[in-house]
């Protein structure tokens, strides 16, 4: 039996804020509203609802019950919650409208990141007995990963620089970012490091975000889009969590999952990566074979903006927009979860 | 980090501080329970996993095959520093009140390296490939914080 077509059909973003004083169902609601009026759509028309965002950045177990206001359950609706990305949320959909239950199915995530100190709550994530109990934090992490990656000669500071200089330019006409500081790539290299060595440019900024998508089937899509972003591969692949046994310079979870959703087999024009830290992104690029002539992050990424638990879905959001306005036709998406690229995502999506 | 909870009043919304914590209890399994009471009596064990190479700390389960791993190796208090990061303005719970170095450090004898704390004092004085050597907590409870962190061996 083979797959169903299913394609991204509508997108909608919340401008990136500090300090959001919103609620979650606040900051969802409008969104929601927003993706369904664009594709034309009323909320009984879809048949699966998928959210993603994680509780112990709310500070609330179960946060996300509360969250169905956002979306409203009466009549009765179908819907799940993962405590991931809310990418995660959309590769659940998918499957979910592959089983030929629903037609249409909606994603939504949320990330309030800069109410609680998000590089101790990360540290959560981390092993429990041998790692959480030093509290060393993402940065940290990154650092030993960046470390070990420009001794290896995989990557310098001047292209981690670069990346940064890049995206924060890009990030300047993208309207759901913050616009960062317009810093020269000398500049850049000469500030101080944070955690070295990195520096405060190497390290994505946290914000308060949410944003909604729309997937459709087969002819349910081709209705509701003009140029729909027809998913033809996505993956996701996991690498140990034991920090010290992988390989720093490398990602072969991001290797594995970028061949199986398809990425070689033709040009990628954009690529919209989620790296939350300069060297990743170079380690992303490298690991997934993606070619000079591939635009990475126009919407200047992860990097300029990371509403975590919604950063991965941006990069749907973006990826898909660049499909459906025609800049694009071949484009990636991929969301990372863990510390240092310890999952990873990956989704082609093309147009017609 | 921890102190930015207060109250405060923004765009007419007030701002309550709140403070989430988990304070469990529960056991580590078989495997772990050995390595954690070794540490509390300063001994370094280790697992050995099925290519050959010996995980400190020890795997419960291959991370290549997903086999449960059961051959200890003990190994000496000494180690090499594989990578590094330098952390200038130590936060709550971290292992040491001024600033130091985290890095991965292979112990001798095993092949896979552990994150830990090394009392460098000042980050030139640490690099990949710097010997180090355990410090042993003065209490120990039975947990990874038994080792208070690692010291330049030689005094660098």
């Amino acid at each position: 039996m083979g797959l169903r077509d299913i394609a991204i059909v509508g997108t909608a973003q919340r401008p990136s804020e500090i300090n959001s004083t919103f609620t979650s169902v606040e900051l969802l609601l409008p969104i929601i509203q927003e993706v369904l009026t664009k594709v034309g759509i009323e909320r009984q028309d879809i048949g699966f609802w998928c959210h993603g965002s994680c509780d112990y950045m709310s500070g609330q177990p179960f946060s996300f019950v509360a969250a169905v206001d956002a979306i409203g359950a009466w009549p009765p609706i179908i819907e799940s919650h993962v405590e991931a990305d809310g990418a995660f949320a959309l590769y659940e959909a998918w499957v979910k409208l592959q089983t030929g239950e629903v037609d249409v199915a909606l994603v939504f995530s949320n990330g309030k990141t800069t109410s609680g100190p998000i590089n101790r709550i990360l540290n959560l994530q981390t092993d429990p007995y041998m790692v959480a109990p030093l509290w060393p934090g993402f940065d940290v992490l990154s650092a030993l990963q960046a470390r070990a990656c420009l001794e290896a000669g995989v990557v310098t500071q001047r292209q981690m620089a670069e990346v940064a200089w890049r995206s924060q330019r890009d990030g300047k006409n993208n309207p759901f970012t913050l616009s960062g500081t317009e810093m020269s790539v000398d500049e850049l290299l000469s500030q101080p490091f944070t955690v070295d060595p990195l520096r405060a440019h190497d390290c994505a900024i946290p914000v308060d975000g949410a944003n909604a998508i729309i997937l459709a089937a087969g002819d349910a899509a081709r209705r509701l889009a003009k140029r729909p972003a027809w998913i033809r591969g996505i993956d996701h692949r996991i690498d140990t969590q034991r920090l010290g046994a992988r390989s720093m310079i490398e990602s072969s979870s991001a290797t594995i999952a970028a061949q199986k959703a398809g990425v070689g087999k033709d040009r990628i024009d954009v690529a919209e990566l989620h790296a939350p830290y300069t060297h990743q992104e170079l380690l992303l690029r490298q690991a997934m074979g993606l070619s000079e002539s591939t635009h990475i992050n126009p919407s200047g990424g992860a990097l300029v903006a990371n509403p975590a638990m919604a950063a991965g879905l941006a990069r749907f959001a973006e990826a898909a927009e660049s499909v459906f306005s025609g800049s694009a036709d071949r484009v990636l998406a991929h969301c990372t979860s863990g510390p240092l690229l310890q999952q990873n995502l990956v989704c082609v999506m093309e147009g017609e | 980090m921890s102190g930015t909870s207060s109250h405060s009043l923004k765009n007419g919304v007030f701002v309550a501080p709140l403070e989430v914590a988990f304070p469990y209890k529960r056991t580590v399994g078989t495997l772990l329970s050995r390595f954690f009471t070794s540490l509390q009596q300063c001994r370094l064990e280790g697992t050995r996993g099925s290519d050959g190479r010996v995980y400190f700390p020890p795997a419960e389960f291959d991370p290549l095959t997903g086999a449960q791993l059961d051959e200890w190796v003990t190994l000496p208090d000494t180690g090499t520093v594989t990578t590094w990061a330098w952390q200038a303005i130590p936060e709550d719970g971290q292992p040491l009140a001024h600033p130091f170095a985290w890095a991965l450090i292979t112990l001798d004898g095993a092949d896979v390296p552990i994150l830990h704390a090394v009392d460098a004092l000042r980050s030139d004085r640490i690099a990949t490939g710097t010997r180090v050597k355990v410090r042993w907590a003065q209490e120990r409870i039975g947990g990874i914080t038994d080792i208070a962190c690692f010291d330049l061996l030689g005094g660098a």
